[in-house]
């Protein structure tokens, strides 16, 4: 299987009924970061949600291999103690979970999959306060229950401290700069680029430009109609940002799914 | 069936020793099936109890032939026969019972594991062996001493009959009398034990007293009666822990809770219930239809109730608070849970009659598989109720399609001063809940436990430390299975 860590190939997904991939193909290996660009309804949460195994989206045909290992049979949970991560464009609120607990529960169940030892309170408190700092997010914002009451901004970033405690080898960031003003993007921004290790890669998507411009990726991926239409390197998304997707026609019905 | 002749001599010895210990329930092999009059003065007669004791009984019993067994709660299930069981027995024969671990149901030794329950505990909630009975016993009554340093009175309700008559004479049916409904009616003639409480006037108990080692008297006593007084400014923190499981067919249990504060005084009486809920058809399991009452007799009076409800197949009660001195106050925090066929109609009554009364209800009910829970409550405001405030919220989470949940607010409000709020909720747990938790590391089970703590967090914080803990791994337990 090569040395790739994520080899898309041929991908095809239905979701109720309705194919949303039609035969998606990638390759992105450690270190790299990719941009996935396109205009709504192309199909580019729904790559993200097959990634991480979320229940409801049927693949057709194709694969997905994972650092050499077929992902397509397991369940999200393994995905996720495997080092897959996803950055939710609409973080789920939780309520009565203290951020703090979740994480704390998060990522003992991560280390208990993988055989390592859990971490006491103490040790969990310690970590997340040292990420939660980079971040500009209170002592106060970690006992509130996760994403519940906190602003566009403040799920953001959440979901950020969140990949930094739990440390991923493929984060896959959805939208991660909707809903942010300019401050909110640089803080986001920044906190994502300081991740970036030679052993990790990122697929960012995003509508817009603007968040590359923090997170400065490898290649750029145009995704249209459930397929990858174009590809190439920074200037892509420069050249996208001025003339628009008029060039990658819409599909003719948008998919209920976001 | 009869148990071992060397275990009946020692159990015998050990009776001896700390009295109305547990020797009665090995005589308790040899009453007969069935109920009354001469089952009634039999219970009365084993306990040695004193003619006022017995009259009460036989008025009960006589009272109860006159009874209907109500039908207004919203559970179903085939009608008992109350001349097929045992008044004065092991539930279960001690010659059957299981002598050693090998023969415990393994799911059930699983699920003590999951609770973190050591061994010596799981053989003494199984019913296994004799010693770890005895241990229990000696715990009663090293706490009994520490207690009594403070003028405490903790013991069983048998007891109290004994040693403290006046008092049992005094308070016993005065918040819930003998005619006030057929269960109550039934427990009180015929219970076999219980426990009872007095803090005298200005003491602090100095610790959180609890029914929990006592869970073998339990485990055959199925009519358990409990009497706890909080005299002038005095504070009692109860729990009542109903770890023990039941593994015969369906058995009813109604048990009796009185509680009185007196001027100044709180009782705060916490409840984790996990009697057997049946299997995953519904087969067997507890009915447990329990009478359960606060009175707020003085003034700045405070009761408050906190129970978490994952067990029986049926459960059937509603802890109230009667609210009768001026600025009084009545809590009650309920989580119920029913998973697979688990049935329950729960709630509680606040009934305001002093001036400046205040009562706060916060009830969340969990149905997941083909389970029903409905919550059934009174806020009754009377007309000399000036100035009295209830607060009343009410949230459901389901669990998959096949479950139901149901509210059921009766308020009743007789003094144009009074403040009654209602809030009620119902919600699925979300798909995205699920995943969000899943894709983050957790496996559906520990994401359903998650997001159910999360949802009952604020009835379990008002929990004691080390209840709180048991419940919320009760909740995750109790909940298996409930997620594909």
């Amino acid at each position: 299987m090569g040395k790739a860590m994520l080899e898309i190939k041929n991908l095809h997904v239905s979701a109720e009924g309705q194919e949303i991939l039609r035969g998606v193909d990638l390759v992105v290996n450690a270190g790299e970061v990719h941009a996935i660009m396109g205009p709504n309804g192309s199909g580019k949460s729904t790559l993200s949600y097959v990634l991480a195994g979320r229940p409801g989206y049927d693949i057709t045909q194709g694969s997905i291999f994972y650092r050499g290992e077929d992902l397509t049979p397991l369940p999200p949970e393994a995905r996720a103690a495997k080092g897959i991560f996803l950055g939710f464009q609409y973080p789920v609120e939780i309520p009565g979970v203290a951020t703090m607990t979740f994480l704390k529960h998060a990522l003992n169940a991560q280390r208990k999959w993988r055989g390592e030892e859990e971490l006491d309170a103490m040790g969990v408190m310690k970590l997340v306060q040292r990420e939660a700092g980079k971040l500009k997010i209170s002592a106060d914002m970690l006992k509130r229950p996760v994403n519940t009451g906190f602003s566009g901004g403040e799920k953001k970033r959440c979901e950020i401290l969140q990949m930094a405690v739990l440390q991923p080898l493929l984060a896959v960031l959805d939208e991660t700069d909707s809903g942010l003003d300019v401050d909110a993007l640089r803080l986001v921004g920044d906190g994502v680029s300081a991740l970036r290790t030679p052993d990790r890669a990122m697929i960012v998507i995003t509508h817009y430009q603007r968040l590359l411009d923090h997170i400065v990726p490898d290649f750029v991926h145009v995704l249209s109609q459930g397929k990858i239409t174009r590809s190439g390197g920074r200037e892509l998304a420069l050249e996208l940002d001025r003339e628009g997707y008029a060039g990658e026609q819409p599909p003719e019905r948008i998919p209920a799914r976001a | 069936m009869s148990a071992r002749p060397e275990t009946i001599t020692a159990v015998e010895a050990a009776g001896e020793t700390y009295k109305h210990g547990f020797v009665t329930e090995i005589d308790s092999e040899f009453a007969p099936k069935g109920l009354s009059e001469d089952i009634v003065r039999f219970i009365s007669a084993k306990k040695g109890e004193p003619e006022w004791m017995l009259d009460w009984r036989l008025r009960a019993y006589r009272r109860w032939l006159t009874m209907q067994e109500p039908a207004w709660a919203k559970v179903d299930f085939p009608q008992i026969d109350y001349q097929d069981s045992y008044y004065y027995a092991a539930p279960k024969g001690f010659g059957t019972r299981p002598k050693s671990l090998e023969e415990v149901d393994p799911e059930l030794l699983r699920t003590y594991e999951k609770l973190g329950i050591p061994l010596s505990e799981r053989m003494l909630l199984a019913g296994v062996a004799v010693d770890a009975v005895f241990d229990s016993v000696s715990v009663v009554t090293t706490f009994k001493e520490k207690l009594h340093e403070a003028g405490v009175i903790f013991c069983s309700i048998s007891e109290a009959v004994q040693d403290h008559p006046d008092m049992v004479k005094k308070y016993l049916g005065s918040v819930v009398p003998y005619a006030d409904n057929f269960h109550a009616t039934l427990n009180s003639a015929v219970f076999s034990d219980g426990t009872f409480v007095y803090i005298p006037p200005g003491v602090r108990c100095p610790m959180e007293l609890s029914t929990y080692f006592r869970i073998n008297a339990a485990n055959t006593g199925q009519f358990e009666r409990t009497l706890i007084i909080a005299d002038k400014g005095s504070y009692v923190s109860y729990l009542e822990g109903c770890t023990a499981p039941m593994r015969d067919e369906n058995q009813l249990h109604a048990a009796v809770v009185e509680l009185v504060a007196l001027d100044d005084a709180e009782i705060k009486y916490s409840t984790v219930q996990n009697w057997y809920p049946g299997d995953k058809e519904g087969r067997g399991g507890i009915y447990n239809f329990v009478t359960k009452r606060g009175l707020c007799r003085g003034r700045n009076s405070k009761i408050s109730w906190t129970q978490v409800e994952t067990g029986s197949a049926i459960t059937w009660k509603y802890p109230s608070c009667i609210l009768q001195g001026d600025n009084s106050v009545g809590e009650f925090y309920s989580i119920a849970i029913t998973n697979n066929h688990q049935q329950a109609d729960t709630g509680t009554k606040m009934i305001h009659i002093g001036r400046n009364t205040t009562s706060r209800i916060v009830a969340k009910g969990i149905s997941a598989g083909a389970s029903q829970s409905t919550y059934r409550g009174l806020v009754s405001i009377h007309p000399r109720a000036e100035g009295a405030r209830n607060h009343t919220q009410c949230d459901s989470l389901l669990i998959g399609d096949k479950c139901g949940a149901h509210t059921v607010p009766y308020i009743e409000v007789r003094n144009p001063s009074a403040q009654v709020e209602h809030e009620a909720t119902t919600s699925k747990l979300s798909e995205e809940q699920m995943f969000y938790c899943r894709q983050r590391g957790l496996d559906a089970e520990s994401a359903v436990a998650l997001l159910v703590n999360g949802f009952c967090r604020e009835v379990l914080q008002h929990l004691p430390m080390e209840f709180a803990v048991e419940a919320q791994k009760l909740v995750g337990v109790s909940l298996e299975g409930s997620v594909g």
